[in-house]
């Protein structure tokens, strides 16, 4: 435990040092977000009703942007080497790599996203279900995605085979997702679809690991 | 009864590509001794450096340490061991200072030898809170042989150590690779180098003898 607090301190001061590239997915997803806005400026009820999904197909594109340096810098550098002969488990070091992601990525969009609502006019009703479908999400979309980088990690031209690889994994947290959406719209309790997004997400979080670690000993 | 060696290698050898990169070794490393293992390009040094310290697997033959198997990585071996390849393996965003902080947290039996002493020794004085990133090759280099200072690990498996590194850092090195020695510890590096003025329990292998 000790040792995974130390990695994830390390990649989040790595992170940070390198902020510009953290911010570059949040913007990413503001702009798309700007661009429905205006594409959709002249039916506003529409945007009204599509507002939320929209802002969680923006969340899964853009989570895309940072997942190609997720473990490319290390692989690159010789740090994942490293890790593999540390006498500690290589698994903190997955761990500890999931959790920066996700904290500078799912979490950030997170809070940003009452922000996002806003811009798409979407009704201040569904924030709440907007806020805990990201929250409870994201970490699913992280955990695909780590898996994804870290199978495509030794390939030169990686990012596109990784949005192919990544994308149709994803479909299964948008459907969760739009069903926490829906409920809600409709004035229902969501805690149901909640719940199945939730253990959703539990068990990427939980299996993908292992797949990562086991994915970035072939490559090294 | 005798201590069995601290690292004998039976009948190992490398696969690549389903053809052997080298003829079957048995090489048998006691404490206390220097390995310099040689060889043109492509025949299986780092390959050779990779399976003793665990990262390769899929040799043929055995690797024993202590009289212990090795194709499983144990982390009481690991714990002893401290590898370096040929790339640096540093963070870049990070200082000298930073990134050696963190190697100590990857040790287990760190020594309490305050950071700056440690930078100061591998000639980084001034350097030590500029971004690994801003620092020339050999000063990368330089921060990435100062973990040899961190933590009390008997075995040292380097790869190309002295690249990028200037006359008089081979020199000191050197002289680090003898202390080691006499300190009973185990340093097996590849080099092309010629070096000079080495001492009587260092041994050098020459992969190319051992060609298929």
């Amino acid at each position: 435990m000790k040792h995974f607090l130390h990695l994830l301190q390390q990649q989040l001061q790595v992170l940070w040092r390198n902020r510009h590239e953290m911010w570059q997915p949040l913007f990413f997803c503001g702009l798309m977000i700007s661009l429905f806005a205006v594409a959709f400026s002249h039916e506003p009820a529409q945007l009204r009703a599509l507002g939320a999904p929209l802002i969680w197909l923006a969340a899964i594109l853009s989570s895309l942007l940072s997942l190609e340096r997720l473990f490319r810098s290390d692989y690159e550098h010789g740090l994942i080497e490293q890790h593999l002969v540390s006498p500690f488990p290589f698994m903190g070091y997955v761990l500890a790599k999931l959790m920066a992601h996700w904290l500078t990525n799912g979490l950030l969009l997170v809070l940003l996203s009452p922000l996002l609502a806003a811009a798409l006019s979407v009704s201040s009703a569904m924030v709440p279900a907007l806020l805990w479908s990201l929250l409870l999400g994201t970490p699913a979309l992280s955990a695909i995605g780590a898996l994804g980088a870290a199978l495509t990690v030794g390939l030169p031209q990686g990012g596109l085979l990784l949005s192919l690889l990544i994308l149709p994994l994803t479909i299964p947290v948008l459907i969760f997702a739009l069903a926490v959406l829906e409920a809600s719209a409709a004035q229902l309790p969501f805690q149901g679809q909640l719940a199945l997004l939730a253990a959703f997400s539990v068990c990427a979080v939980m299996l993908s690991p292992w797949a990562i670690s086991a994915s970035l000993k072939i490559h090294h | 009864m005798t201590q069995p060696d601290f690292i004998r290698t039976q009948k190992l050898s490398c696969p690549r590509d389903d053809l052997p990169l080298f003829q079957p070794l048995d090489l048998r490393i006691q404490r206390g001794e220097i390995w310099q293992i040689s060889g043109p390009n492509g025949c299986g040094k780092t390959t050779l450096l990779h399976s003793l310290c665990t990262l390769f697997s899929d040799y043929e033959g055995e690797i024993l340490w202590q009289g212990k198997s090795l194709r499983q990585p144990l982390p009481s071996y690991l714990a002893q061991c401290c590898y370096i390849g040929h790339q640096a393996a540093l963070h870049p965003p990070l200082s000298a200072r930073e990134n050696l902080h963190f190697y100590r947290q990857l040790c287990s039996n760190p020594l309490e030898q305050p950071l700056n002493d440690i930078l100061n020794t591998v000639g980084l004085y001034g350097f030590e809170d500029v971004p690994v990133q801003h620092l020339s090759a050999g000063q990368r280099r330089r921060v990435t042989l100062g973990r040899l200072l961190l933590a009390d690990t008997p075995l040292w498996i380097l790869d190309e150590p002295f690249t990028a590194i200037d006359p008089q850092g081979i020199q000191w090195l050197l002289e680090l690779f003898i202390r080691h020695s006499q300190q009973r510890g185990v340093v097996i590096f590849s080099s092309h180098h010629h070096l000079a003025g080495l001492p009587a329990n260092m041994h050098h292998l020459n992969l190319a003898n051992f060609q298929p």
